[in-house]
């Protein structure tokens, strides 16, 4: 279990973490998300003990990273940016990380094989592709059989079949019980992988809950009326405390009541309706909406007129 | 906090108690700089250009004997050792700096550094653990070189310098050149695991011996004199000289102490700055 207490960093005047706190539970794939910049990696660097927290504290296990006496037996890690000496062998890399908790080579072979690298495991890794770079870092966080695993931004730069690869990686490795922090700024992609989100924006918590409850919170219902009458029941919905808006095609788009309430409602009145249903956001909306406001690099996003 | 009774991998539960031992750690940088090629063949390129480098001085040397004028001259018949080790050896120098920087700075421009820590949170005993096996290496091939220049250069100078592994002061000076060359290796390194990036360290540290040290030689009045002797190269290098020279400021154990407590000083400094600062 690996538990962040009030953690907060500074670079200068800029605070890149602030205040703060959250658990990542053994069993279950906790997916870590924000906007790039939001501090995700600040966050996990201070977890493994790389940065000096300001103020709070992180602890694996109830012990600071920094106390571990064989650290990769019990947190396995992936950064962000590369750790590896290109001038050495995937192999050798790994053995050297190996030899310092008293890891033989026979596990090393087998992490090589786990990941898919025994091919390439004796060249430079100067050489590999990001994909690859990506399989050894995994296989470093793998050497020591850890309890807990924290992986930052692991899909990036893989192809298809490597980004399911290490999302039934993460599932399994949770479903071993052990503690899965995975970091991403792709809410689609946290949504198939994470059962437990831990959203920040701007170095602040937004939300921490499981993934099913921020679908379910943030992910607002609206309805779609397509009518002849559409003044006439928009006066009349928003007379019912319905929030309506027109959309380009004359359609409204209402929030605040049920669909079945809403057709009862123009039936009573005697208005026609062509079309009625149902239509919830996407996730991608959700966590953009959550995090709008705490979007460090802010290009403005562009509107696709009038599709949802 | 809530506890789960999920059965946790724990494979190390066991050995968490005990920290991981040096000699892993010793192991692992072992493994570091074999792994890399780049170092393993500079190593080999150093020994053997610097006793070519030796043979060649040294003929040239006799070769021009009659026209060397005659102070130069009684420099090499009374510290023949200090002549054949003070030529390609200057070579090895430079070569075991760069090396030196290299051990620790591209950890940092690689980003294995961080790998590195995450497996030994402590920090320090990484330091340690490098400089050991950095210091090592650097010292046996170090006294390889000096023995070799050592015999390469003497059969050259017998005729007019002659000189034998006997003589006294020999053993010391060329043991001695090795020793330099490790130590010299240390501070190198100590200057790169400071500055952390390899091309403003190599920099530091050859500016410093090749730039600073002559610059200081200049420098005025018995002030300056005192300066230059106790600069690192300087002083240490008196280690590889058979007798002392007139005007000498330090015997050669002195001046290899000298080089060494500014290695140690580095090393403290380079210490605190590992644990203290952001990976």
């Amino acid at each position: 279990m690996i538990e962040a207490k009030n953690l907060t960093k500074r670079y200068g005047d800029k605070t890149a973490v602030n205040d703060l706190s959250f658990t990542v539970e053994p069993g279950r794939v906790t997916g870590f998300l924000g906007p790039n910049g939001a501090g995700k990696s600040t966050t996990m660097r201070l977890l493994l003990g790389l940065d000096r927290p300001d103020a709070g504290e992180a602890t694996v296990n109830g012990v600071p990273y920094r106390e571990l006496a064989r650290p990769l037996r019990v947190v396995g890690a992936l950064l962000e940016a590369r750790a590896v000496h290109t001038g050495r062998s995937a192999y050798d890399h790994l053995l050297c990380l190996a030899q310092t908790q008293g890891i033989g080579r026979r596990r090393v072979g087998e992490v090589v094989e786990q990941v898919g690298l025994g091919s390439v495991a004796r060249k430079r890794a100067g050489g590999f592709s990001l994909g690859m770079g990506q399989r050894l870092g995994i296989a470093a966080a793998l050497l020591g059989d850890p309890a807990a695993l924290v992986l930052d931004e692991p899909v990036n730069g893989l192809d298809p079949e490597g980004i399911l690869w290490i999302r039934n990686l993460m599932k399994s490795l949770a479903a071993e019980g052990r503690a899965v922090l995975v970091s991403s700024h792709l809410m689609n992609e946290m949504a198939v992988t994470a059962d437990h989100l831990v959203v920040i924006g701007r170095g602040r918590l937004v939300a921490d809950c499981s993934t099913e409850e921020f679908i379910e919170r943030s992910t607002e219902q609206s309805v779609l009326v397509r009518t002849p009458d559409g003044t006439r029941l928009a006066e009349l919905l928003k007379g019912k405390g319905a929030t309506v808006t027109t959309t380009g095609d004359g359609d409204l788009d209402v929030t605040g009541l049920e669909a079945s309430r809403i057709a009862e409602l123009a039936a009573a009145e005697g208005l026609v309706l062509h079309e009625i249903s149902t239509r919830r956001g996407s996730l991608e909306d959700a966590f953009m909406e959550l995090t709008k406001d705490a979007v460090e690099y802010d290009a403005g996003v562009p509107t696709a007129g009038g599709v949802k | 906090m809530t506890t789960t009774t999920v059965p946790v991998p724990q494979a190390a539960s066991a050995a968490q108690e005990r920290p991981a031992g040096f000699a892993g750690l010793m192991l692992s940088e072992w493994t570091k700089i074999r792994s890399v090629r780049s170092t393993v063949w500079s190593l080999a390129v150093l020994v053997v250009l610097t006793l070519v480098f030796t043979g060649l001085f040294m003929k040239m040397g006799i070769a021009n004997w009659d026209e060397t004028n005659a102070a130069q001259r009684a420099e090499m018949r009374t510290d023949p050792t200090g002549t054949i080790l003070g030529s390609g050896i200057l070579l090895s120098q430079l070569a075991v700096c760069v090396l030196g920087v290299m051990a620790i700075a591209s950890e940092y421009s690689t980003g294995m550094i961080r790998a590195s820590l995450l497996a030994v949170p402590r920090r320090v005993p990484v330091l340690a653990a490098k400089s050991a096996v950095f210091g090592l290496l650097v010292l046996v091939v170090g006294e390889v070189t000096a023995f070799g220049s050592f015999f390469v250069g003497a059969p050259i100078l017998d005729g007019k310098a002659p000189v034998a592994l006997g003589d006294a002061g020999v053993v010391r000076a060329v043991v001695g050149c090795g020793l330099y060359l490790a130590l010299l290796g240390l501070f190198a390194l100590a200057v790169g695991a400071i500055v952390r990036h390899t091309a403003a360290a190599i920099t530091t540290v050859v500016g410093f011996v090749l730039v600073i040290t002559p610059m200081a030689g200049m420098l005025p009045g018995s002030v300056g004199e005192h300066i230059h002797a106790w600069l690192p190269t300087e002083a240490g290098f008196m280690i590889t000289q058979q007798h002392a020279r007139a005007g000498d400021l330090l015997g050669p154990w002195e001046g290899l102490g000298v080089l060494a407590l500014w290695t140690a000083a580095l090393m403290a400094v380079a210490a605190v700055q590992l644990r203290r600062r952001d990976a």
